[in-house]
């Protein structure tokens, strides 16, 4: 208060002699006298350096001493507290070191190619120049775009860890099975990614009706890969070589409360047997340990979820009570397993029609994968690690 | 002895040009158009009856000119030309039902061949992603032209029963555009700001007018019996779409993009008709394995090319020709 009251010193070359701009008498000494720090003014407030370090690129007057500008919360400048743009005076070539800087920082090496490639990208998506398959799968919005954004959150946050991921067929239709859980279905997308990442193939979700009924949800869906899980699309996508990834548990298997993580819901009617045993293609039994945790469901509004048209809306320790905040996953640790894929290529596609084989094949998809969470529980050391 | 072709529905443009088109095919003999309004462009070779096909009339006129093929192309699909919703059920249902009860009884009649839409599979969120030709609409259409020509099919089907020997094709078309088509789509891209519904992302799929026009000549000239879908390869997403054809478009919600187009309906500055609004929602995809494998028929546009001829019609600037779509879309037309 008492400094900013001060008269300032008129233009920037006014330098006291001797005392380098410190307070005190010049003696030559590092530290000023006890006397001088005293006739010092009061600590510097904390707004007071900003200017100062707001123009530190800019290059420093040649007569200001070097150290004023290396340990400037110890010293008063002496040179001038004039404002300045914070941007003038910066050089053109900073500046482009600057950018060229920040370019390799965000590209790598290779930044000119990667930025040139960027700006393509860009184009492409502003000029409509790009294709989408038949059931609206984006393939480049989806590895540049979906992946990437959501890459980090596989990898940093949730520590997905893959294993049996060469169960996956490189080639050809595939339907991985998988169970199904934590309230919102972030399992699917982080399968989504781990598939991706490991294989290289790019998993096609078979989603619920809710889904392309939602705005916004639905376009995302189609443009990810995903369509709606009937057996018209499920046949379709899988003799076509697609690698499809079904989760038989839905709303039951995400909705259901925290206290049944774990336990495998009803396999729906095995629609998804059938659609794999009309198209012969192996099924391969996915199981997901981790993803109950991510939003541990306490409580239901099953008379608001009615009102909306929802199958449920969660209560969970955070949720409504913290608001937004509360949407913010639990960092539980998550591991994947590929199961050793069941072939059904050895039926017929007459037998489809058979309800107990569809049944029993369901049954085995569904041990299968119940008994590997309990090997990833006893395998996992704790929710978080 | 070539054959004599009778078409409906000749006062409108895609009818006249049908015509001109089938009657300077080699192996068609003379072209008969029937409408009770005259065409207002050239006709060509080809002979306008005037009569109305929801009179009895009709069954003369395929008794005089001794006519051996019919292509029903009259089935409109938006009220406003034809003067009103009730008038639109009338000349598209009563009119199928005489014409059909006219074909019945007269013996000559070797080929029918029926213009239908795939409107009729309707738009909802249910819908699989590519309808094939055995499925049918989700939820049965209450109202307009999805209605109509769900009911036009069903006398048609029942007429095939009615008449095995007569091969009744019905070409189930896929958005009709080019630069001289005129329908409540083409008059949707026409707009200078699209309105699109809000979080929605449609995938669409376009058939070329010329295509349309080739295809029916096939059919008429091969007589392949049956229902198939047709439409240019690959999907545009409409967002897509209106990128390509540089024009600004606003998202709003769907309840104000329905009101919009009532509006635009009755102010006569776009044919925006209701079942369009599920369309622009949920957008439809129809498979085509069986327009290739069992009628023979190959459209010479994609869907992407289709609607970048549209586009240069409106002036959108001409970029280089889209790549061919990639092996999986490929792979979906042709797969058996």
């Amino acid at each position: 208060m008492a400094e900013s009251e001060r008269p300032r010193p008129e233009g920037a070359d006014v330098v006291p002699i001797g005392t380098s701009g410190r307070p005190g008498r010049g003696t030559g000494k590092k530290r000023p006298s006890a006397a001088a720090r005293n006739l010092a003014p009061s600590p510097r407030k904390p707004t007071r350096p900003t200017p100062v370090k707001a123009a530190r690129p800019a290059p420093v007057p040649l007569d200001e001493p070097a150290e004023a500008a290396e340990q400037p919360a110890a010293t008063r400048p002496s040179t001038t507290t004039e404002e300045r743009h914070p941007l003038a005076g910066i050089p053109v070539g900073d500046w482009l070191h600057a950018f060229q800087h920040a370019a390799v920082e965000l590209f790598g090496e290779q930044w000119e190619r990667r930025l040139a490639e960027l700006m393509a990208f860009l184009r492409r998506r502003l000029s409509g120049d790009y294709t989408v398959d038949e059931y609206g799968f984006d393939a480049e919005l989806t590895e540049r775009f979906f992946m990437a954004a959501l890459r980090p959150i596989a990898d940093k946050w949730f520590r997905v860890e893959v294993r049996g991921a060469d169960n996956i067929p490189a080639t050809g239709g595939a339907l991985v099975v998988s169970n199904h859980s934590g309230t919102v279905p972030v399992d699917g997308l982080m399968t989504m990614v781990a598939v991706h990442d490991t294989t290289g193939r790019f998993l096609r979700p078979l989603g619920a009706d809710l889904v392309f009924k939602l705005p916004v949800v639905s376009s995302l869906a189609r443009k990810g890969g995903a369509t709606l899980a009937c057996s018209e699309d499920a046949e379709r996508m899988l003799s076509g070589g697609e690698l499809v990834g079904v989760w038989p548990e839905g709303f039951k298997g995400i909705g259901k409360p925290f206290g049944e993580r774990y336990k495998l819901q009803r396999f729906g009617r095995g629609g998804f047997v059938s659609a794999a045993l009309r198209t012969g293609v192996p099924i391969v039994p996915l199981s997901v340990v981790g993803a109950e945790e991510i939003y541990p469901m306490v409580g239901n509004l099953p008379n608001l979820a009615r009102l909306l048209g929802m199958p449920y809306i969660p209560i969970t320790p955070t949720f409504p009570l913290l608001g937004p905040l509360g949407m913010v996953p639990l960092p539980s640790k998550w591991l994947l397993e590929f199961g050793e894929p069941i072939r059904t290529d050895e039926y017929d596609a007459v037998e489809a029609e058979d309800p107990m084989l569809v049944f029993d094949v369901t049954d085995q998809v569904r041990e299968t994968i119940q008994q590997t969470l309990y090997t990833l529980l006893r395998d996992r050391e704790s929710v978080f690690r | 002895m070539g054959r004599v072709v009778l078409v409906t529905g000749i006062s409108r443009d895609i009818g006249r040009r049908f015509a001109r088109s089938a009657a300077s095919d080699p192996s068609i003999d003379r072209v008969i158009g029937v409408d009770v309004v005259p065409p207002r462009g050239d006709i060509g070779d080809v002979s306008f009856v005037r009569a109305d096909i929801r009179t009895p009339v009709i069954a003369k006129v395929l008794a005089k000119e001794d006519v051996d093929t019919v292509v029903h192309m009259s089935v409109i699909a938006t009220p406003g030309s034809a003067g009103g919703r009730n008038t639109m059920k009338e000349l598209n249902v009563m009119g199928t039902m005489q014409l059909l009860a006219a074909c019945q009884k007269s013996p000559g009649v070797e080929r029918v061949v029926v213009k239908s839409t795939t409107t009729v599979y309707g738009a909802s969120s249910r819908d699989p992603a590519m309808f094939t030709e055995e499925m049918g609409p989700k939820r049965l259409p209450s109202s307009g032209y999805a209605k109509d020509v769900y009911e036009v099919e069903g006398y048609v089907r029942g007429f095939a029963r009615r008449r095995p020997d007569v091969a009744v094709t019905m070409i189930r078309a896929a958005n009709v555009i080019g630069p001289h088509v005129s329908s409540p789509i083409t008059s949707y891209f026409r707009l200078p700001v699209v309105p699109r519904v809000l979080g929605f992302d449609p995938r669409l799929q376009f058939l070329h007018e010329d295509d349309l026009l080739d295809v029916l000549r096939h059919a008429v000239v091969a007589g392949a019996p049956g229902t198939f879908n047709v439409a240019g390869d690959g999907m545009l997403l409409l967002s897509q779409a209106v990128r390509r054809l540089g024009k600004p478009s606003v998202a709003l919600p769907g309840v104000a993009v329905g009101r919009l187009g009532s509006t635009l309906r009755q102010a006569r500055v776009a044919d925006f008709s209701p079942e369009q609004l599920g369309f622009l929602t949920y957008g439809r995809g129809v498979d085509t394995t069986r327009m290739r494998t069992e009628l023979g028929f190959e459209p010479r546009f994609s869907t992407a090319s289709a609607f970048a001829d549209f586009g240069a019609s409106l002036g959108a600037p001409r970029r280089v020709p889209p790549e061919p779509p990639p092996a999986r879309v490929a792979s979906g037309g042709a797969r058996g």
